[in-house]
């Protein structure tokens, strides 16, 4: 069992090549999705932190 | 077409997608990861390192389907000047670049094994790595003006002239010689078995899946800095006079 699943990491003598290739896909795909996500939290988080300063403008005059 | 120009009806319309393109992203990598790495065969000649084809694949697929995607719709902006046209391509852009980065790994890394070097100056390889610097070009070229707009015309004029590399792409293996294989589709159907073919095209919707839901999230993320920006120019005309009221 744990032979085979060995083996079968092995990728026939290509692990070298399969695994970074794999690995880094998901790395590049995780990433840019991620990066999305930080950037739109970050700007959701601007954008009412602005309409709170505005709506205290309005409520000051 | 032009109706999708109104930025709340065509995000009223991406917002409905997004669900299904982000669970069907999560089926798809789910049913054709495993199939790509285990239950599929290995080559009779490549042996397992026809696995690297299912990620290589669908990214040099995802490469130049985004800039073909950022050429139509750069198009769309200078010719009839459509503000979501000018967002899609922008949006697109850091995402269609990292699928031609991997494409360009995997393609070294399915390279060194096969054809004994990580890279050659053939055309296939070659104008791949130039649309990737053309990818990074326009990201670059659309903020590096004071003027967002003057940007935006920029970057689009240079996607537009960049997408002549497309068909030097796609028909480089048939016009050159090269170490890169031919296309596997031909008139006569596919020259890749079906055992490789149920991943290949799992793996391929997956991909075009992820680039949709991903350019949604951005789209928002965009809108929402366009509405940030007119909040703080509004904000600096209000100020002054409210100075002037305190």
């Amino acid at each position: 069992m744990v032979d085979a699943f060995l083996q079968y990491l092995d990728m026939g003598g290509y692990a070298a090549f399969v695994w970074p290739a794999y690995g880094l896909s998901a790395a590049g795909l995780i990433g840019i999705l991620v990066l999305t996500l930080r950037t739109l939290k970050a700007r959701q988080k601007e954008f009412d932190a602005l309409k709170a300063l505005r709506r205290g403008d309005s409520e000051r005059n | 077409m032009h109706k999708f120009a109104n930025p709340t009806q065509f995000m009223r319309i991406a917002n409905a997608i997004f669900p299904w393109a982000a669970g069907l992203t999560v089926i798809l990598f789910l049913v054709g990861l495993p199939i790509a790495l285990v239950t599929s065969p290995a080559d009779y000649q490549q042996g397992e390192t026809v696995r690297i084809f299912y990620l290589h694949v669908p990214a040099a697929y995802m490469g130049v389907m985004v800039y073909a995607i950022i050429a139509v719709n750069s198009a769309a902006y200078l010719i009839w000047r459509h503000p979501m046209a000018n967002l899609v391509a922008r949006a697109s852009a850091p995402v269609g670049a990292v699928f031609t980065a991997l494409c360009l790994i995997c393609g070294m890394l399915w390279g060194q094994p096969m054809w004994g070097t990580f890279w050659a100056w053939d055309a296939r390889l070659t104008s791949t790595l130039i649309m990737f610097f053309i990818y990074l070009g326009y990201m670059a070229l659309g903020d590096a003006f004071e003027d967002p707009e003057r940007g935006d015309r920029a970057a689009a004029i240079l996607a537009l002239v960049g997408s002549i590399n497309l068909p030097i792409i796609k028909f480089s293996v048939e016009w050159w010689n090269t170490l890169h294989q031919p296309s596997i589709t031909s008139m006569q159907g596919f020259s890749v078995d079906g055992s490789m073919l149920t991943p290949l095209f799992l793996m391929m919707g997956a991909y075009t899946t992820f680039y949709i839901s991903v350019l949604i999230l951005r789209l928002r993320g965009e809108l929402l800095a366009a509405k940030i920006r007119n909040a703080r120019m509004s904000q600096v005309a209000i100020s002054p006079a409210a100075q002037l009221a305190e």
